[in-house]
């Protein structure tokens, strides 16, 4: 690798050439990623706000890149991107935090 | 947006020639974009040749009431370069006896051509189709443009309009302070004559560009959302929403350095080339008339002064349709804009 670094910016657009080392398999998950953000029963900019959501999630630079985007490109306000944002900030704190209950669980179970 | 133009501060991206080596540089690692021409030969498109030309597409003047932080035209209250009516006369005596059943008027601000209404009348008296780029605003910049749609109706004038976003914020981002207020109450007025209402006729179209260095969404999606918003917000009807790709010249490429995006933008529209928007692009069936009688391919063409290669053909003087329809049409790294993604033309969507 000629980058000294893990995370290349430049990359995001090779995403395609995945299918390289495996067509079948590529073209199987392209097939299905482009079927999955097509408007269904939710629009489209819906889909790209929770697929902006997921990206801070899975905290993944490129997916970031590429939701913030689309959701713009979707009609998206900044408002609305923030708020999917917390979305996922919520959903991660509330895991953690919905653990105590366990803590507590065993505290309790061990405590006098 | 308050700020001249970039020709008033005798910007370097205010001249032709500039722009265009600036397109053809290579980025800053030394690497070469695509070339257009090289992705339409792949697409068996080159050279480019008109299908039929049924629209004139004629540009009456630069000047405008707003200045906004897109526009490839440059336009803005300090243009001076105005269409005369005898240029008029002469578009109206080429197309009169011809199949070309569309005129698509648009400047800066046409409206404020001072010979703009007489035109529209006389247009209507040949029986062509008129179109209206109008910005919205120029309706209520002055008393004697408030009957813009009494007037527009009358004619049943298409009106294609400017309005990037829903939302406040992001429409004077792009358009100035206020003018997203303004634009709704200019829509409002258009649909008490009847614009935008089922069974009128008189149509009503919006045009999204995007606020920012990314490409539009899918048209058809856009549309249904701007048609609840505007709807849900303020009682407002349209037609059609028309998703428009800006193009890298003038204002938008001066934003695009500025900003930094420059490179990912060009290379994000290279990315995007599709085929089928290619063979769909809007110079294969529409002329460019500036306000100085000369003929281009596109809107965008005439901006960069890529005038026709015949000579003979380069004014509406020597108008001769057979001959244009038989030339070539002049590409450029700006094309790209227009085959990226679904496409783009002054129509919106291609593909």
């Amino acid at each position: 690798m000629s980058n000294k670094s893990y995370y290349n910016s430049d990359d995001l657009r090779k995403f395609g050439d995945i299918s390289e080392f495996s067509p079948e398999l590529g073209k199987k998950f392209f097939d299905y990623y482009n079927e999955v953000f097509k408007e269904g029963e939710l629009t489209e900019r819906e889909k790209a706000l929770i697929a902006l959501a997921v990206s801070h999630t899975v905290q993944c630079p490129y997916c970031i890149d590429a939701y913030t985007s689309g959701s713009l490109e979707k009609g998206a306000t900044e408002g609305q991107m923030m708020e999917a944002v917390h979305i996922a900030a919520a959903i991660r704190g509330g895991a953690s935090l919905v653990h105590g209950v366990q803590m507590m669980n065993k505290t309790k179970e061990l405590l006098m | 947006m308050t700020s001249a133009t970039l020709k008033r501060r005798q910007h370097l991206l205010s001249y032709a020639k500039k722009q265009l080596d600036f397109l053809n540089q290579p980025k800053e690692s030394g690497e070469q974009f695509t070339s257009f021409e090289s992705k339409l030969n792949e697409t068996g498109l080159d050279p480019l040749k008109p299908t039929k030309i049924d629209t004139f597409q004629i540009n009456v003047g630069y000047m405008c009431n707003l200045t906004c932080g897109h526009c490839h035209v440059d336009a803005g209250p300090d243009r001076k370069e105005i269409m005369t009516r005898e240029t008029m006369q002469e578009c109206i005596d080429s197309i009169k006896d011809t199949d070309i059943s569309t005129v698509d008027l648009t400047g800066g601000a046409p409206e404020m051509n001072p010979d703009f209404r007489w035109f529209v009348e006389e247009l209507s008296k040949i029986n062509k189709k008129v179109i209206v780029r109008s910005n919205l605003t120029i309706i209520l910049a002055n008393p004697k443009y408030n009957d813009l749609p009494e007037f527009f109706a009358k004619h049943k004038v298409e009106v294609v309009c400017s309005m990037p976003h829903f939302t406040r914020l992001r429409t004077d981002s792009q358009r100035g302070d206020g003018v997203f207020d303004k634009s709704i109450t200019a829509l409002k007025m258009l649909n008490e004559v009847g614009y935008g209402k089922e069974g009128t006729g008189l149509m009503l179209h919006l045009v999204h560009n995007p606020s920012g260095a990314f490409m539009p969404g899918s048209q058809e999606s856009l549309q249904k959302e701007f048609k609840k918003k505007l709807f849900d917000a303020f009682g407002i009807v349209f037609n059609d929403l028309y998703a428009i790709t800006n193009l890298p010249i003038s204002r938008y490429l001066d934003y695009l350095i500025n900003s930094g995006n420059y490179e990912n933008y060009m290379q994000k529209l290279i990315d995007s080339y599709n085929p089928e928007a290619a063979r769909n692009v809007m110079c294969r069936n529409t002329i460019s008339i500036s306000w100085d009688g000369y003929l281009y391919d596109c809107d965008f063409n005439q901006m960069l002064e890529m005038k026709l290669k015949d000579e003979k053909l380069q004014h509406i003087k020597n108008f001769d349709l057979e001959a244009l329809e038989a030339r070539e049409i002049l590409v450029d790294q700006h094309c790209y804009g227009c085959t990226a993604g679904s496409g783009s033309s002054c129509g919106g969507a291609t593909s």
